[in-house]
């Protein structure tokens, strides 16, 4: 029987349209009572004034690198980095080696997880054998060995046939198809955003029309087919806007973001830092504003990291030569808060539904709200909290950020998977710790 | 740093110029195969003076030309950043020239060596000569003037400067100090001089 | 006193080549580079490039001399990596070192470690550990050169980095401009060929705006880049528009390897368009130099009789490099100096 009160905290579930100053009193391992003056005897007390309670946060799209590629990230080190950026849970994109194309690899994940994991992980499976783009992969299984999605993240699923025949199937198991929107027939491997800055720098440029003519291919697929659609890793202004009249048209298509594509702009590649090189790449000022709005008026339904580990020697290669992708796990809420809710674009429920009910929801997991009888799994936010970024202290194994060393308002500071603190800031806490 | 006193006026650089320009003709029995050089940059102007006076008592115009000694400096590992290059200008071949080399003060001889140096990558003269409007005495080379303007003792770190009217906007042999020492002079304690 | 010499001449009529301006502002010129490499144009100011010029035209002399040597970088150990094939431009900077008396050395991608998989950074570690004072690196990816400044002690030259810039080639071509117009400022320099896979372009556009010329590129629109405009320059997808009134035009090699047939048909084509032949080359100014960074592919980009004709300049563009690489050599060995005894201790 244990017990943990979090007292006086600002609790915000916007499922059920909670915003209050209350205690949360949980139980083994279940939410027991909101309320004030609750009967906390033999509970371990933790003092929550000033502090934001909310439903635990989700990143669905995280690269955990194990099987095949432990070097860069494993799922002990990812899920750790999970919880040490306020996380309790993570999707794992399947794109790891051998692929998540059969129960067995999903299974091993799940298990790895179990062992060793500090946050629970929800696997997403291939869409198509190998993501080799030919035929479809063994949906009815993966999702029987826990798979919440199917994508082939990293490449666009290869063909119109092939996409429209996964939409049309994963509607046998209520799962959405995540796509990769890239034509990479146009983007031809560039390493960077085509604007003004790749024309000043020399490099190639992959333009925002090779995101939009897929997402624009996928929305049609996804009319045709009725089947659920989530675009990955939104960048562009035409995308926002083709998923918002999408929406507007009742076409069953979500979307995320990742906070550098809300934070940065293509001008961060100047210095031809390996850090700033992505997939999709940094955008111009324009796509970024398109972004900005959608994440305010609901076109965008959640922000994910994209976390994409890489070893260090992989990085400190030639701006061509380097691999796709930089870490986020552990920047994510605080950019979130410090770039969104502080910087006006949005209110605190809503940034709480980008992070927790949104993902939650799109992936079909029982979690994301804070009632009575939930699954204890919270977020404990100090939004006033002012910090660097310290790359060096990363529970991540990698190190591939460009935001080392920026100062950031608004941190996590307690993650609590099923009842048990699994994560909790150095500085803030002690304090606060009763009992 | 400032102006302690004045060694020569114009018109004393003016008499001492126009006597190396007697010694350097009488020594040479004439102009033949004579040419100035001036090591830049205040050499320059000074051998285009010596020039117009040999040709105001001979008749005739000695050829002048000049050298940037920069690129032949011995210190150039040890300063940093690299000093400014300026033009070598020496529209003649020196093979069979009697060279007077012209510069404005004769210190330690490191510039004349540097000078030496250049004029030989240049070619081979059959002499060359060293006329300077004022020689200051320690010298850390075995170098030393055919023709001296003033000799002029001084103290290692007092700073002897040639002004020419060309660059300066004067002619004038002044002594300089460091204001420290300026004020250590003032406040009556031992030292420059 | 006697006249002085140190004035420059006042502008003569022709037949003679008009008067350089003075090169350097009234005050004391900059006497060094700000920074320890020269990785492109884009981060010169108009004074350090005007000093490089200036510098670079002393050094002109050198190479009629008998002994075409000075001991200037005597001592100094300049190592030049080429990652792309290159006779010219290395051979300009191992002759350029050589005349300054350095000891110099050439690595070529194919007999090197790279071949063995060795990435640049280690292949740049190795080669500092026997303490190089300069490193020039010619590599076919953008931002190699700023690999390597920032992991070396050494000073790094870009000798051309991927289509992002070559800032030797960009000022021996400004060197040349001045001495056969006098001047940059206010001239109209054509570009043209394929600029947007051109860094000779590119550090071209950055030095000539920066000394006040304009600047216009010509190009069919599968070779210019997105947005050329906000580069500064005035773009055209025909050349003949673009050489009205034109003092400078200054063609690229055209590689239809690289971007291949999709970017344009043939070189047949590009000559019939876009070659500059008597009849385009007559649209520009009467006295209109011609300029090419070399190698040339006669009847593609230039016809051969504008190539060999009386306004080119090609030939002249080859010394002024070696003039122009001594002087960039010389400017930056001396802001190494106390650097690498720092490093030593």
């Amino acid at each position: 029987m244990s017990k943990l009160l979090l007292e006086g905290g600002r609790i915000v579930d916007p499922s059920r349209g909670f915003d209050e100053v209350a205690d949360l009193l949980i139980e083994d391992g279940r939410i027991a009572a909101i309320g004030d003056r609750l009967d906390a005897a033999g509970a371990e007390v933790i003092d929550a004034a000033g502090l934001v309670v909310a439903p635990g946060f989700i990143d669905m799209h995280v690269h955990l690198r194990e099987p095949g590629q432990e070097y860069k990230e494993t799922v002990a080190t990812g899920t750790a980095a999970a919880a040490a950026g306020g996380f309790t849970g993570v999707a794992c994109m399947p794109n790891t080696m051998p692929v998540n194309d059969n129960r067995a690899v999903t299974e091993l994940i799940i298990e790895r997880a179990e062992e060793v994991g500090a946050v629970p992980v929800y696997p997403i499976g291939c869409v198509s054998v190998g993501q080799q783009g030919e035929a479809l992969a063994e949906i009815g299984e993966l999702v029987a060995g826990g798979c919440v999605a199917v994508s082939d993240d990293g490449y666009p699923v290869a063909t119109a046939e092939l996409m429209r025949r996964a939409l049309e199937y994963t509607q046998m198991f209520d799962v959405p198809v995540i796509e990769h929107c890239e034509d990479l027939s146009l983007s031809r491997k560039a390493p960077m955003n085509e604007g003004r800055v790749s024309t000043a720098l020399g490099l190639k440029g992959h333009p925002t029309a090779a995101e939009d003519i897929i997402v624009a291919r996928d929305i049609a697929l996804a009319e045709l087919t009725g089947g659920r659609l989530h675009c990955a890793h939104v960048s562009s202004a035409g995308a926002v806007r083709m998923i918002r009249d999408a929406k507007a048209r009742g076409v069953d298509v979500t979307c995320e973001v990742t906070p550098h594509h809300f934070t940065l702009t293509d001008e961060a590649v100047r210095t031809f830092d390996t850090n700033t090189k992505m997939n999709p790449p940094l955008r111009n000022q324009a796509d970024v504003d398109a972004v900005l709005e959608g994440l305010a008026d609901g076109t965008i339904d959640a922000i994910a990291s994209d976390h994409a580990p890489h070893h260090a020697d992989e990085k400190a290669l030639e701006f061509d030569l380097a691999p796709f992708g930089i870490i986020g796990l552990e920047t994510a809420v605080p950019l979130a808060i410090d770039r969104l809710l502080h910087g006006g674009q949005v209110t605190l429920p809503r940034l709480v539904e980008l992070l927790a009910v949104n993902p939650a929801r799109i992936l079909g997991l029982q979690v994301g709200g804070l009632a009575e009888g939930d699954a204890a799994n919270v977020t404990v936010l100090d939004l006033e909290r002012i910090a660097k970024v310290d790359a060096a202290s990363f529970a991540s194994k990698a190190r591939n950020t460009p935001f080392h060393g920026r100062k950031l308002k608004g941190w996590p500071v307690l993650t609590i998977v099923a009842g048990k603190v699994v994560w909790k800031a150095r500085e803030t806490v002690a304090e606060r710790w009763r009992g | 740093m400032r102006e302690k006193a004045t060694i020569m006026d114009a018109r004393q650089v003016d008499r001492a110029l126009a006597r190396i320009a007697h010694e350097i003709v009488e020594r040479n029995h004439g102009t033949d195969g004579l040419v100035l050089i001036g090591i830049r940059s205040r050499g320059v102007p000074l051998a285009e003076a010596l020039a117009a006076k040999i040709e105001s008592f001979e008749g005739t115009a000695v050829p002048t030309g000049s050298v940037d000694i920069t690129l032949y400096r011995d210190d150039l590992s040890q300063i940093a950043p690299n000093p400014v290059v300026q033009a070598t200008e020496l529209p003649f071949a020196l093979e069979n020239l009697v060279v007077v080399l012209v510069d404005d003060v004769l210190f330690t001889g490191r510039t004349i060596r540097a000078a030496l140096d250049a004029l030989v990558d240049y070619g081979r003269p059959r002499a060359i000569q060293l006329a300077v409007l004022v020689d200051r005495g320690h010298r850390e080379l075995p170098i030393r003037a055919d023709y001296v303007g003033k000799n002029v003792p001084t103290a290692r770190r007092e700073v002897v400067q040639v002004r020419c009217k060309e660059i300066d906007g004067e002619d004038s042999v002044v002594m300089m100090e460091t204001d420290d020492e300026a004020g250590a002079r003032a406040a009556g304690a031992k030292g420059g001089s | 006193m006697g006249k002085t010499k140190d004035a420059p001449p006042p502008a003569a009529a022709a037949p003679e080549p008009p008067a350089a301006e003075a090169l350097l502002s009234e005050e004391q010129p900059s006497a060094s580079l700000k920074h320890k490499d020269l990785l492109g144009i884009e981060h010169l100011d108009a004074d350090e490039i005007r000093l490089i010029l200036a510098t670079a035209g002393h050094f002109k002399e050198i190479s009629r001399r008998a002994i075409k040597k000075v001991p200037a970088l005597r001592g100094k150990t300049v190592i030049n990596l080429f990652f792309e094939p290159s006779t010219r431009t290395r051979t300009s900077f191992e002759i350029a070192a050589k005349r300054l008396s350095a000891d110099t050395q050439s690595i070529s991608a194919s007999t090197s470690a790279v071949v063995k998989g060795e990435t640049l950074i280690d292949t740049a570690r190795n080669i500092e550990a026997m303490f190089p004072d300069i490193l020039v690196i010619r590599h076919s990816f953008p931002g190699a050169a700023h690999v390597l400044a920032r992991n070396c002690r050494a000073a790094v030259i870009n000798a051309g980095d991927g289509a992002h810039e070559h800032p030797t080639q960009a000022l021996l071509d400004a060197l040349t401009i001045r001495e056969k117009k006098g001047k940059i400022e206010g001239l109209r320099v054509v570009i043209f060929g394929d600029i947007a896979h051109s860094r000779v372009a590119r550090s071209n556009i950055h030095c000539l705006r920066k000394l006040g010329a304009q600047v216009v590129v010509a190009a069919p629109p599968t070779f210019l880049p997105h947005d050329v405009e906000s580069l500064g320059v005035e773009a055209h997808r025909r050349l003949e528009p673009a050489l009205e009134g034109a003092d400078v035009v200054m063609a690229l090699r055209i590689q239809l390897e690289r971007g291949g047939k999709l970017s344009f048909p043939s070189s047949r084509e590009y000559f019939n368009l876009f070659g500059l032949n008597r009849e385009r080359l007559a649209l520009a100014k009467p006295d209109a130099i011609v300029m090419h960074p070399g190698p040339m592919n006669r009847g593609v980009e230039i016809a051969s009789d504008v190539a060999d004709g009386p306004a080119s300049v090609i030939l002249e563009q080859v010394s002024n490099g070696l003039a122009v690489r001594m002087a960039v050599l010389y400017l930056l060995a001396g802001s190494g100096a106390t650097r690498n005894v720092e490093a030593a201790a």
